[in-house]
């Protein structure tokens, strides 16, 4: 049973990157009819946001040592973090060690500018393209955006480690009346978890309660009469393009203390975001939340090695965890056409 | 000829003797020269060139004709490259029962997940390609490796023992004697060209898959693949069922891919399951539109085009760029060297996603387009749509 | 065997006469024309370091690349581990008198894309030796390639046991150490510092090299009382391993063995210290990590995490030999921070390399195969070592790491616990985890 918990709430918690990222590729694609494959490569800059600040955070005045040397013959160089040059020690040390929530702020208008460049400069020459023309271009600029980042910051990956406040876990086997010990969760996957909920909730509230939500809804239904009625539904889709990538780097910050990041890990999301979306129907955006949680919590219990051998000795399928999302996402889509909500008639032509 | 019209007996023989004089064509730079960083005419890339070629027109079948976008296609070309290993391993290094299995193999797997995949259409349809390429990738770099030897690659170990392979036949992949990587240099001059065998088999196995396409795009089971593509629902309307027209195209193509997969495993008797991972089958996806989806020759153009950059750029480093470049005066060449070096060695794929951005952008009908455009020029005629009809047919349906 | 494979450009460019000019076609079977694969005639000799430069291992691979090109460097010029190698043959002026040149490719860890490229190097640049790479799965098909084709493979970072196992080659060499060495290594200082009772949990990842890991290490401490509670596998394309780490906590295990490498390496180790594993007690004893092989870049991005980590290691920077320091020195000096253990072992074998081709005096794969067979020497930075004729497997001592507590900077993440003498590692080369494998015949290629 604890193990069980364990893999709901590691599930629950897998589950959330997947839906932020789904549901950016959902607002998209609804609201502009653009397949995007840079939205992994999106969510992998809002992580380099996170080692961006932290880098700057941490920039340290170099002192060139006149005697010593290091042990590979260079002369030693002394470093002190600027941070804590002038906020004094302690103070700097504690705001390089929030860096990872600093990096919220940080990144919030990076992405919305991103996005807004990205909107303007490229994507909206793609609208009246065919989907395989907005793949292509979408792809290409992932690519150029992953090897940018990897020229500059390396492929190794590099840690980010969340506030020491953050670290360690919480016993969740004493509260909930088993021994203590055995349910521990890691602090900062419960505030990732916390945190996913929030921005899928704001987004919800923001398209249903306000205005230009109703508006941009009205857009994804029926994009032309609302551009009839005189609305300028263009202006409102380029700031729901900012503000899907702003979720999608959002996402990638608050990732970089689970793993740390590296130039890839877009790619790594991009297509099971993809199956997410897929899964959950093109173009829902409750659906894109649906699948995502769902896929996440299947998927844990794949990895749960009584299932994993359950699969193995009962039904001769070995390796359940490398294959489970991909064998859901078929049956889901063979029993139910478009996916677990997807309207009728949306990509599939 | 051959049941062709004038204009697309034209471009087949065009082909043909672009692919019989490949040796001289990609080698332009004299053996010593700087610029011989950019020859192309070695065996290895001169096979890839025309093995992705039929990839991709296969490819382009089931694509350029009904609109399908099959992100799975890799699995039949890693399918097919498993088989002919197998044949090897089995009986013998005679490329020839490796080639056959490897395209029947293939068909028989594209068969079953076409069955499957093409009860959904659009995205959906591609979803489901992707899962089961997918699928198989993980399973042939793990729980298969007793068949496909997992993260190593297949191959044929001296302890095989194979059937048919007596003391006197090549110890390596051979057309009834003939082996496939040996080749024949000229020498002219500064240059040097060498002429393949193995390169050989497979351009006319290009060709002879490339004239099979053209036959295709322009049969009346080509059109109805048009017609699946330009509107599915008016063809139900009409009482025709469109699935077995598209099963019949994924079928084909994925037997293309099959044939792709045996040859590469012919060139160089190793399967590596990467080449069923998505990022292979995106490859073959960025090919043909690339080149110009629904052309017949686009596809082909995109496959060198990638394979070109994926080969050459990555082998240029630092030191040969300035070696190039030491001419110049250090403050400039400095600056230049490092803006360059962006774009090569492990920056190669910074190159290519550029130029796909730029084709995708500025030539919306692939490479094939910006052919028309560079032919109008230079025929001085003025811009408009009725060169198109001076094109062999398909051209003129853009890339969906 | 008639196998004529590839172009002899050098070859031919002597053979092009004065007659070239005239432009009369030459035409030559290749098998007519050389000794032996891509034999060097003219001033220079080309050498084709293929290592990933794209994908998750092109740190690794770049840091590959700068210890080639101070190999070529000491080569052609002398210095660096030339005045310390116990062999004297090297002299400072290239090989055998030929200065050495030498391109690169790029394998992007993936064996299909190696093999291409080492193809070209070999089709096209007239290359007479490929070393590098940074998996086992390239090494090995490298390896293949070199063989049918007629030259040398110098191994790069390969650990699996079946790089010189089950498919070992006769032109094939590996430097670096294996699994069953890593095993070997470990068990004694892990039997040490956590005792005899233990129960372990081991996390594999699912390809060739996890399992050999999995197997060696398993073999290793099960022979000195420790129990295997269980093994599970994980996919190569997995970074969040928290599904496969929570079960640990109630399993009953008290050590947690990784058997990753790589980004899989720092997702695992960095989630089991987030899940609190190393703070856990279990069975009355503290609960303990172990990463069988480390990398010291990889290390870096584990950050904290590898703190009181056990590992091992073919070799670290901070050893004191004569051998290690030559080499550290000459490359600090140059690039300004020490190097992998990656680097080093590509960087000895380019120069054991060059060192069998002078004292067999010939670049013929054959002598030099035979030069480097059963071949004794220091001065590397490895100790006394030996290249072992069996099976081309280098015998040498193998370090045990752990993870520093308080580093004095970033490439101070790891520190040696153990220098493990060559005795207790080495094996007979028909010991059932390499069984298999036959060397078979040396092929010069033409």
């Amino acid at each position: 049973m604890d193990d069980i918990i364990l893999q709901i709430l590691n599930g629950l918690d897998k589950g959330s990157a997947y839906a932020l990222i789904a549901l950016g590729l959902t607002l998209i694609f609804g609201t502009l009819g653009v397949v995007n494959f840079a939205h992994g490569a999106l969510f992998m800059i809002g992580a380099f946001c996170a080692v961006t600040l932290q880098k700057l955070l941490s920039l340290e005045r170099i002192e060139v040592s006149a005697t010593e040397k290091t042990a590979w013959g260079t002369p030693l160089e002394i470093k002190t973090p600027y941070a804590e040059l002038w906020f004094g020690h302690d103070f700097g040390a504690a705001i390089i060690d929030w860096s990872v929530p600093l990096a919220i702020l940080f990144a919030i208008p990076v992405m919305l500018a991103i996005g807004y460049v990205m909107e303007r400069g490229l994507i909206k020459h793609f609208y009246k393209r065919p989907h395989a023309d907005q793949i292509l271009v979408t792809f290409g600029l992932a690519i150029v955006l992953q090897e940018l980042i990897k020229h500059y910051y390396g492929a190794n990956p590099i840690p980010t480690p969340a506030p020491s406040a953050f670290r360690g876990s919480f016993d969740f086997g004493v509260l909930l009346g088993f021994d203590a010990g055995s349910i521990i969760y890691p602090y900062w996957r419960m505030v990732y978890f916390a945190f996913s909920a929030v921005i899928i909730g704001a987004v919800f509230a923001f398209l249903q309660f306000t205005t230009f939500g109703m508006v941009v809804r009205a857009g994804m239904a029926d994009r032309e009469t609302v551009g009839l009625l005189g609305i300028n539904i263009d202006r409102r889709f380029t700031i729901m393009f900012g503000l899907a990538a702003a979720v999608a780097g959002l996402a990638g910050v608050m990732y970089t203390p689970i793993n740390s990041p590296n130039y890839h890990m877009g790619m790594d999301f991009l297509v099971l975001s993809f199956v997410v979306v897929v899964v959950g129907g093109m173009g829902s955006l409750p659906g894109a939340v649906l699948a995502g949680f769902l896929l996440g919590i299947l998927e844990s219990f794949a990895s749960y090695s009584p299932i994993k051998n359950f699969f193995e000795t009962w039904l001769f399928l070995p390796s359940i965890d490398q294959i489970i999302i991909y064998l859901v996402a078929i049956i889901i889509l063979l029993t139910r056409p478009r996916g677990l909500m997807g309207r009728k008639g949306v990509m599939e032509d | 000829m051959l049941g062709l019209d004038k204009k697309d007996t034209t471009l087949l023989i065009v082909v043909a003797v672009l692919a019989l004089f490949a040796p001289f064509l990609l080698n332009p730079f004299p053996t010593e020269s700087a610029l011989a960083q950019f020859n192309a005419g070695y065996p290895d890339l001169m096979q890839r060139f025309v093995i992705f070629g039929i990839f991709a027109i296969g490819f382009n079948i089931l694509f350029g004709l009904t609109g399908y976008l099959s992100f799975g296609h890799a699995a039949f070309l890693g399918v097919g490259s498993y088989a002919a290993v197998w044949m090897f391993k089995l009986l013998g290094y005679n490329v020839v029962p490796g080639i056959i299995l490897s395209v029947i193999v293939a068909g028989v797997f594209a068969l079953l997940i076409g069955f499957i995949s093409l009860r959904r259409s659009g995205i959906y349809f591609s979803i489901l390609t992707l899962a089961f390429a997918q699928m198989s990738f993980a399973m042939a770099y793990s729980v298969l490796t007793p068949i496909t030897n997992g993260e190593t690659g297949l191959q044929v170990y001296s302890s095989d023992n194979p059937l048919f392979q007596t003391a006197t036949d090549p110890n390596v992949p051979h057309l009834f004697g003939l082996v496939m990587r040996e080749s024949y240099t000229m020498k002219v001059g500064a240059w040097s060209f060498s002429f393949n065998n193995g390169y050989y088999l497979c351009a006319i196995l290009m060709l002879v898959a490339f004239y099979i396409s053209i036959r295709i795009f322009r049969s009346p089971f080509g059109l109805m693949l048009r017609a699946v593509k330009s509107n599915q629902q008016r063809m139900n309307y009409t009482g025709l069922s469109a699935r077995p027209y598209t099963l019949a195209a994924f079928v084909i193509s994925g037997m293309y891919a099959g044939l792709a997969g045996g040859l590469l495993a012919s060139m160089d008797p190793l399967a590596g399951a990467e080449r069923m991972q998505w990022t292979a089958s995106g490859e073959v996806v960025l090919m043909t539109i690339l080149g110009g989806a629904g052309t017949l020759i686009g596809p082909v153009l995109g496959a060198g085009f990638i394979k070109y950059f994926e080969n050459i750029f990555s082998k240029i480093n630092e030191s040969t760029l300035h070696g190039w470049f030491s001419w110049l005066p250090d403050p400039i060449e400095d600056p230049l060297v490092w803006l360059l070096e962006h774009f090569i060695g492990g920056g190669w794929a910074l190159t290519l996603g550029t130029l796909f951005m730029l084709v995708v952008i500025f030539l919306p009908g692939g490479l094939v387009e910006g052919g028309q455009r560079i032919g109008r020029l230079i025929s001085g005629k003025s811009r408009g749509t009725e060169d198109e009809t001076g094109k062999p047919a398909a051209t003129s349906h853009p890339a969906e | 065997m008639s196998k004529n494979d590839v172009t002899r450009r050098g070859v031919l460019r002597t053979g092009a006469v004065a007659g070239a000019g005239l432009a009369l076609p030459t035409i030559f079977t290749a098998s007519s024309a050389a000794a032996f694969t891509n034999e060097p005639t003219g001033g220079t000799v080309t050498l084709g370091f293929n290592v990933p430069q794209t994908g998750p291992y092109a740190d690794e691979g770049m840091d590959e690349l700068r210890a080639f090109e101070l190999a070529v460097e000491h080569l052609n010029n002398g210095g660096g581990c030339l005045d310390t190698f116990s062999s004297k043959a090297l002299k400072g002026n290239g090989i055998l008198g030929k200065q050495v040149k030498f391109v690169t490719g790029d394998t992007q860890t993936k064996s299909d894309a190696a093999r291409a490229s080492a193809k070209s190097m070999i089709e096209k640049d007239g290359a007479i030796m490929i070393s590098g790479g940074s998996s086992s799965g390239v090494a090995v098909a490298v390896q293949g390639l070199c063989q049918e084709a007629g030259i040398i493979f110098m191994a790069g970072l390969t650990h699996s046991n079946d790089t010189t196992g089950k498919d070992k080659k006769k032109n094939g060499f590996r430097h670096f150490f294996n699994a069953y060495m890593s095993g070997a290594a470990l068990a004694p200082v892990l039997q040490k510092a956590y005792g005899s009772d233990r129960k372990a949990y081991h996390l594999t990842a699912d390809y060739t090299w996890g399992w050999t890991q999995q197997e060696s290490i398993q073999a290793a401490t099960e022979a000195l009382g420790w129990q295997t509670v269980n093994n599970v596998l994980t996919p190569l394309a997995a970074t969040d391993f928290s599904a496969y780490i929570a079960p640990v906590l109630n399993s009953g295990a008290d050590v947690l063995i990784l058997n990753h490498y790589g980004g899989n390496m720092v997702n695992s180790l960095t989630q089991a210290v987030q899940f609190g594993l190393r703070d856990k007690m279990a069975n009355g004893k503290q609960f303990e990590v172990v990463v069988p092989l480390y990398s010291e870049l990889m290390a870096k991005g584990a950050g904290a995490n590898i703190k009181g980590v056990f590992g091992s290691t073919n070799w670290s920077w901070t050893l004191q030999d004569a051998g290690t320091q030559a080499f550290v020195k000459a490359f600090g000096a140059k690039y300004g921070f020490p190097p992998s253990n990656a680097a080093q072992t590509c960087y000895a074998q380019t120069l054991l390399y060059a060192d069998a081709v002078e004292r067999a005096g010939s670049f013929n794969p054959c002598a030099v195969a035979e030069a480097l067979e059963g071949f004794e020497f220091d001065g590397l930075g490895n100790g006394p070592t030996l290249y072992r004729a069996d099976d081309h497997q280098c015998f040498k001592d193998v370090l045990v790491m752990k993870g520093k507590e308080s580093p004095a900077n970033e490439y101070d993440a790891l520190e040696v616990v153990e220098v493990t003498p060559r005795a207790q590692v080495e094996y007979a080369p028909d010991h059932p985890m390499f069984a298999g494998g036959d060397l078979g015949q040396c092929n010069p290629g033409a």
